[in-house]
This record gives structure tokens, C-alpha cells and sequence, in this order.
């Protein structure tokens, strides 16, 4: 375990958000990148399909109990939530719906924040509700680095803006400002 | 593996006070359910039962013997729907059931049945595929309001379309409305479906094996414990299953990194379905 990791919540427009960021990571990226994003709660994955023909990392659903690992994206199971322990392992937990989403965004962030503390980036990407707020606002106080994609340009500004409301700490990013600061994660 | 990134809070420190007294006072044990989930749940309960701190909610727990109860509903995870995962229940009909069959009688453990929404579930199957008549269920928890609500068989109107859509897709070949009448809001299943039922008050944590099984399902039960804890309750499995018998968990359960994995075989892999091996 590096001490390390990244967070990431998206909801409505979170494919095309992500298809900006994920690719990018370089090959050797030293985190591990845990990504929850709202989908029907199906039980076959297709985000992991999706994603690992597009990244250079790895691409998991995550299991749990599993010891998270660097250079590895792991997307949370349909109608589970994704929990990081203080010791970064994964537990999954299939607990009342939060923010009316099973994966919640704040249920990650919260967990990551404990287990994590200033060793944390979360980031709040485009989406139509007002999960991740709370999360992002434990990030911040843990003494994590809090991001919200741009409300400007997201493709559904609700969330990112909620997410700011909750967090003014928060750096509104660009893509490209994002994609920046995790490779920056990485030289670090 | 308990290495720690992060040093311990003091909220952390009191949950820790918290279960142990839960524990020792009450013979509840939680000290070893996954942290992060436990950590939410008390968090809740504390705002929800108007508390500042942990450490005050405590005093109250121990002293107070009403806050046991509630506490304890906060503590495990009450959270199902019937035929949850149709497809886990197709299985159980289509590639279990063949071998049930061959039984003269029949014992079934639900293990973990919260308030009994997987138990009415596999009574349902069993009737439709001829097997009530000789099977006997057991359905356990810790938690004794969900016991209760499990004898009640009672549940909000409103999760019947849900039930009734996972009911077909699991190859129920009845209608689901044949088993409740609905009154007031509420489906309130045929006592039929449980008169060769034993609910009981068992803990997976602290209790013994309940014997010769032939079918267990246990499902998004163990995902609330850490390692060492499932490991007991898989042994438990092991030790209450007859020869052959079959173990049935949640999706994103298995049993891969169970010291006893090698006393199971991987029946019907991708549901999560295993069968005992001879020892």
C-alpha cells in the first residue's frame, strides 16, 4: 500500500467524463483509482468492458475483501456500495441506497477519507444529483485534495455544483486540469 | 494486514469501546463485521438517536434496556427484496432442485434471513417445485425484530411489483399473488408458506453448527464480516452441510479467499452456488 489513492464519483454524462480522464493515465500510474458511477443496478458490468479497452491501467470490478493495488482502476458493482477500510482493502456492502444511489459516491468518499486522510484526490464529475458533496466535504477535512470538474463546462453542472456548495475548498478543473494533477500524482 | 494508513480517531477509538461493551455486556459480537460499514451505521444511529458524541450513546446502551434493540437495528444490515438476484433462484430450480429431489426429507438453512424476504422466497420455489412437503426450513438472525418481522411475513405493498418481476424471472411457474393478500398497503403472506419453518435466534459469530443440511444460503451476510469472521462461518457451513450438501451466497461473495474453499466445489460458479466435497 502506498498510503495513496484517487477517488473518483460520476452520474449523468459520466461515461463521456471519464473516457476524458481514465485513458490518460499513463502505464505504471502508482495509485490505485477507485470510480463509482450511478448506473441501473444490472448485475453484468459494463463499464469494466468499456473502460479496460480504453486504458492503459487495469480495469476491475472491485471484489471484496481485495487489497487494493496501484496502476489499477476499480469500478464499484452495480447496486453495491464500494468501501475502502482503514487497512485498503475493499468492502462492498449492499446497505440502504444513499442520495437514492446504490453505489453512492459519498459512501466511497467518506470511507476513502478515513483510510486515506491527506493522502487522498477526489474528484466530483458531471451528474444531475447531489451525491458526493457530503464526501467530498470529508475529503477536505481529512486533508485530502478536493476537485469538482468545472461546473462551467460539465455536462451537467448539478453535481460538481452541490459537490462546491458543500466543499468550497474544492478546485473547479478542466479535463485536461484533472488529467494534469494525476499525472503530477504520479511523479510525485 | 491491519496495518493502519491513517492513525485512529477518536470517534474510531470510541466504536471500538462501544462494541466491546456491546460485547461483553450483552454477548452481542461486532467487534469483527467490516469496520467502514460498522463506522457508517453507528454514525447514523448516533444522529438518528440524537447523541453528540459515541461515548454518551454508549453510557445509554449499557444502562438503558430499551437502547439495545434499537441499537441493534442500526448495527445489522436489514436490506433484501424476495427472489433478489432471480437469476441466483433460477439456478437453485434448475441445477439444485434435480439433486434435492433424490432425498426422502429435506433440511434448508436460511442463515442470516433478516426479515425473512429470502425465506418466503425459497418456500415459494420449494411449493412450486414439489419439495415442501418434506423440507423443513431454518431460518436464523441475531436480531430479534427481524425475526419477528420474518414470522410476520408482512411487507410494504409497494415492493410487490419488484418481488412479483424477480418471482418470473426466476422461473416461478405460479403467480406470486396466489401467496399474500394485500390489505391497508401491505402483502401479508399465506401462513402456509411457513408452517415447516423454525425461526431461531442464532449468531454466526458465537454459535454452533446446526446440523445436516442440505441446502444453506447465506447471502450479502458475510460481506459485513472481515476475514477471520468468515472464515468461522464458512467453517460452520462446512460442519452443519450433509454430504453433497450445497452452499448458496450473495453475487459478490465466494469463497476464493476462505481457508476452507477446498472443502467446497464450485457448483454453479457464476451464482455463487457450491457443493460440499466429500471429506
Amino acid at each position: 500500500m502506498t498510503g495513496r489513492a484517487v477517488v473518483i464519483g460520476a452520474s449523468a454524462g459520466g461515461v463521456q467524463a471519464l473516457s476524458q480522464i481514465l485513458p490518460a493515465l499513463p502505464e505504471g500510474f502508482p495509485l490505485p483509482v477507485l470510480v463509482v458511477v450511478h448506473v441501473p443496478p444490472r448485475r453484468d458490468n459494463a463499464l469494466v468492458e468499456l473502460f479496460a479497452a480504453k486504458c492503459r491501467l487495469g480495469v476491475k470490478e472491485a471484489e471484496d475483501k481485495e487489497s487494493l493495488r496501484g496502476g489499477t482502476i476499480y469500478f464499484a458493482p452495480a447496486n453495491y456500495h464500494l468501501m475502502v477500510e482503514t487497512d485498503g482493502a475493499v468492502a462492498l456492502s449492499s446497505e440502504e441506497p444513499v442520495n437514492h444511489s446504490r453505489p453512492a459516491i459519498d459512501v466511497l468518499f467518506e470511507t476513502a477519507a478515513d483510510a486515506f486522510g491527506p493522502g487522498l484526490s477526489a474528484i466530483v464529475l458531471t451528474g444531475a444529483n447531489h451525491d458526493g458533496a457530503q464526501g467530498l466535504k470529508a475529503v477536505a477535512a481529512a486533508g485530502g485534495m478536493a476537485i469538482v470538474e468545472d461546473p462551467a463546462t460539465a455536462e451537467v453542472a448539478t453535481m460538481p455544483s452541490a459537490a462546491l456548495a458543500a466543499c468550497p475548498s474544492a478546485i473547479p478543473m478542466s479535463y485536461d486540469q484533472i488529467t494534469t494533477h494525476l499525472q503530477e500524482l504520479a511523479a510525485s | 494486514m491491519d496495518a493502519k494508513i491513517v492513525p485512529d480517531t477518536i470517534e474510531d477509538i470510541e466504536i471500538e469501546l462501544l462494541l466491546e461493551a456491546v460485547y461483553q455486556h450483552f454477548h452481542y459480537d461486532f467487534r469483527h463485521y467490516a469496520r467502514a460499514s460498522i463506522k457508517r451505521r453507528l454514525l447514523h444511529a448516533r444522529s438518528q438517536l440524537g447523541y453528540d458524541s459515541i461515548s454518551a450513546m454508549q453510557s445509554d446502551v449499557l444502562r438503558d434496556r430499551t437502547m439495545l434493540p434499537r441499537l441493534l437495528n442500526y448495527l445489522t444490515v436489514q436490506v433484501s427484496e424476495m427472489f433478489r438476484d432471480p437469476s441466483y433462484f433460477r439456478a437453485l430450480r434448475e441445477k439444485v432442485i434435480p439433486h434435492l429431489r433424490t432425498y426422502a426429507s429435506l433440511k434448508v438453512w436460511v442463515a442470516g434471513c433478516s426479515n425473512g424476504e429470502e425465506l418466503y422466497s425459497l418456500s415459494i420455489l420449494f411449493r412450486e417445485e414439489g419439495l415442501a412437503h418434506k423440507t423443513m426450513f431454518y431460518a436464523t438472525d441475531i436480531n430479534p425484530s427481524a425475526l419477528k418481522a420474518a414470522e410476520a411475513g408482512v411487507y410494504p405493498l409497494e415492493q410487490i411489483r419488484l418481488f412479483t418481476a424477480n418471482h418470473q424471472k426466476s422461473g416461478g411457474h405460479s403467480s406470486l399473488s396466489d401467496y399474500y393478500t394485500a390489505a391497508y398497503g401491505r402483502a401479508v403472506f399465506d401462513k402456509s408458506l411457513r408452517s415447516q419453518v423454525v425461526f431461531s435466534d442464532h449468531s454466526l459469530v458465537t454459535d454452533a453448527v446446526f446440523g445436516e443440511m442440505h441446502l444453506i444460503s447465506c447471502r450479502n451476510v458475510l460481506i459485513y464480516f472481515n476475514r477471520e469472521l468468515q472464515n468461522r462461518a464458512v467453517g460452520l457451513f462446512r460442519d452443519s452441510l450433509a454430504r453433497r450438501g450445497f452452499l448458496g451466497l450473495g453475487s459478490k461473495e465466494s469463497l476464493r479467499f476462505s481457508e476452507h474453499a477446498s472443502a467446497f466445489s464450485e457448483f454453479v460458479g457464476g451464482e455463487k452456488i457450491y457443493q460440499r466435497t466429500l471429506p
